[in-house]
């Protein structure tokens, strides 16, 4: 252009207004959502080592990392679901469900009273598995983006569903430990270190947290979730697809709870209908402790890494120092809301 | 077929008897409009008169129910925003679609993002960052707002004016034929409508052509060549700001006045507004 520009929108200017130290916190917080969890989660292991130095020995905090694994590795499907302003209740059915398949298709006679589907290869197991669990996070998001049913309404009626599919096909049984073929445990297995054990799962869930921080920071389909999250409108107007968005990323998280019902029967050893009720609540409890926002479109997955273990290392530590469970349930809510308020608050940034 | 035989300039954009209902709500009646290569044309009216709706069916987000759209004398269909910004046509909504959380450049390369060369884009899918970071502070420059602070600046944190200055920076930036920009000033103050006014003739300086829709008469009269007056779904006039008032204008809009075809603005107008 040969011609020279005769407006100059002088946005430095407007920009530069003095700010108090409190808004230079809020601005802070605001470009780095994850600071306030780091600097939770490191107050609480410094005072709980203070108050029982058992908290820091290499057997404890492996203790805490396997006690992570399966929590941190559903609560990264919940955050892809979370920034698009959805959430989904039915995180635990779908790991359970997809668990069940895997567990009755490898043993040699299944509870099934459906299919006779026993005696599989394990690895057709656990793809078949993880399978039926992509199934699950793909009805959800049809569920969702064809009828626009608010993501509440249908993963809590589908938390139902599939809770009562996964008893129905498999009976109530609980397949035990010794029937379950060695590929399906393996992640169970730990690698030793000093006295720290490495669990194969942990390890996994560290890969998994690694590429999907590459895709929501790196691809257009992370920034497109932002997007969408954000303002479905204009993402729609800048040409978004945004239901195939929102339906990806259910398909997508359906993959990874997949993956966790293969990390979670490594790490208990058994597979059984009745497996951890209350996991999607702790699942959206690592997520919103860890900065991400309820109403999408902010967040990140080092914030869910962080929120996960502040989960495990308050309730370790509180047992470690000797407090009640019910203290733990106490500590964990009042994060709960002191994670949102400080969302809310950083929401309300000014220029 | 259309009869355009009195002018000799072709339209860019064409119009011809649209029609679009929402319900009982007829918001398009039989509504024409031609856009002329190099022409600013504003499109003026009462609430209700069906600017939106004209404009909503040439950027991609309504699809009329009867009529025709001609593109380059190309009739066309538009099903999405998209197949519209194919077809060269930028809309710079009322609303913006901008993205608060991400940044200024995220946002000019929304929806249509560019991957790194090689391995890293093919297989990594990797996005071309700081490409598209480098092109959109030359697009900013181009357009002369180029003293942003920082192109990684999330747009939640700019002012209203800024907010406007990308967004227009993204139509002008991926435009190859048409802009159209749908009230840019309405939530401005004046030193920023001022900008604002003073991009769409560098727009149209630079040979694109604009569609302005405006409440403001004064803005209008400013950079207009043609002013295109909707009144109760239809075309009422097309009138030149050399010829007409804003008082002419005002009476056009609300019925009081009735302008003969012979002394409107039909065909594009040689001589700048401003």
């Amino acid at each position: 252009m040969s011609q020279t520009p005769t407006v100059t929108v002088d946005l430095a200017e407007e920009f530069m207004a003095p700010r108090t130290p409190m808004q230079r916190v809020q601005a802070l917080l605001h470009r780095y959502p994850y600071i306030s969890p780091l600097v939770v989660l490191v107050v609480a292991m410094v005072i709980f080592t203070l108050i029982n130095s058992r908290f820091l020995l290499p057997g404890n905090l492996s203790f805490l990392t396997q006690q992570t694994v399966v929590v941190g590795t559903l609560a990264i499907a919940q955050t892809l679901i979370i920034l698009t302003a959805g959430i989904d209740l039915s995180i635990g059915a779908i790991m359970v469900f997809g668990q069940m398949v895997m567990a009755n298709l490898a043993v040699s006679v299944t509870a099934s009273n459906v299919l006779p589907i026993a005696g599989q290869n394990p690895i057709i197991a656990i793809l078949l598995g993880i399978l039926a669990a992509v199934l699950a996070g793909c009805l959800n998001g049809f569920l969702i983006t064809r009828f626009r049913l608010p993501p509440f309404i249908v993963t809590l009626g589908t938390l139902s569903v599939f809770t009562a599919i996964t008893l129905i096909l498999f009976k109530a049984r609980t397949i035990q430990g010794p029937e379950i073929p060695e590929a399906l445990k393996v992640l169970g297995k730990t690698i030793q270190i000093g006295d720290f054990q490495l669990m194969y799962g942990v390890i996994l869930m560290l890969i998994l947290f690694a590429i999907f921080s590459y895709i929501l920071r790196y691809t257009a389909w992370g920034r497109h979730i932002y997007a969408v999250g954000d303002d479905p409108v204009a993402a729609e107007l800048s040409g978004i697809n945004v239901n195939r968005v929102i339906f990806s990323v259910y398909a997508v998280a359906g993959l990874i709870m997949g993956i966790a019902s293969w990390i979670y029967i490594g790490r208990v050893g058994s597979a059984s209908p009745n497996a951890d009720p209350l996991i999607n609540l702790d699942t959206i409890t690592a997520v919103v402790i860890g900065g991400v926002s309820l109403f999408g479109g902010r967040g990140t997955l080092i914030g869910t890494f962080i929120g996960a273990f502040i989960i495990t290392v308050v309730e370790n530590g509180l047992a470690l120092a000797g407090l009640d469970q019910a203290y733990r349930v106490l500590a964990v809510g009042i994060l709960v809301i002191l994670a949102v308020a400080i969302d809310q608050w950083i929401r309300k940034v000014k220029t | 077929m259309t009869t355009t035989a009195v002018n000799t300039a072709q339209p860019i954009l064409q119009a011809r008897g649209l029609v679009k209902t929402f319900g009982r709500v007829v918001a398009l009646n039989g509504s024409d409009l031609e856009l002329y290569p190099g022409e600013v044309l504003a499109v003026v009216g009462d609430n209700g008169a069906g600017k939106s709706s004209l404009i909503k069916c040439f950027s991609g987000a309504h699809t009329p129910d009867s009529g025709e759209m001609l593109v380059d004398n190309e009739v066309v269909t538009f099903r999405s925003t998209n197949e519209a910004r194919h077809a060269g046509i930028e809309t710079v909504f009322q609303t913006l679609a901008v993205a608060p959380a991400l940044d200024i450049s995220e946002n000019l390369f929304l929806g249509r993002e560019v991957r790194s060369p090689g391995i890293l884009g093919t297989v990594f899918r990797k996005l071309d960052t700081k490409w598209m970071r480098e092109e959109s502070a030359r697009h900013l420059r181009e357009l002369g707002i180029g003293t942003v602070q920082s192109i990684t600046q999330t747009v939640e944190t700019l002012s209203g004016g800024q907010r406007q200055a990308v967004a227009v920076a993204r139509a002008a930036a991926f435009g190859s034929r048409v802009i159209i920009l749908d009230e840019p000033t309405a939530a401005l103050g004046v030193r920023e409508s001022a900008r604002v006014l003073q991009l769409i003739k560098d727009l149209r300086d630079r040979g694109m052509p604009v569609i302005l829709i405006s409440h403001n008469m004064p803005q209008v009269f400013e950079v207009a060549n043609r002013i295109h007056v909707q009144r109760l779904g239809r075309r009422a006039a097309v009138v030149a700001p050399q010829t007409h008032t804003m008082n002419d204008v005002v009476a056009i809009m609300t019925g009081a006045l009735t302008i003969d075809e012979a002394d409107q603005a039909l065909a594009p107008v040689t001589a700048s507004a401003s």
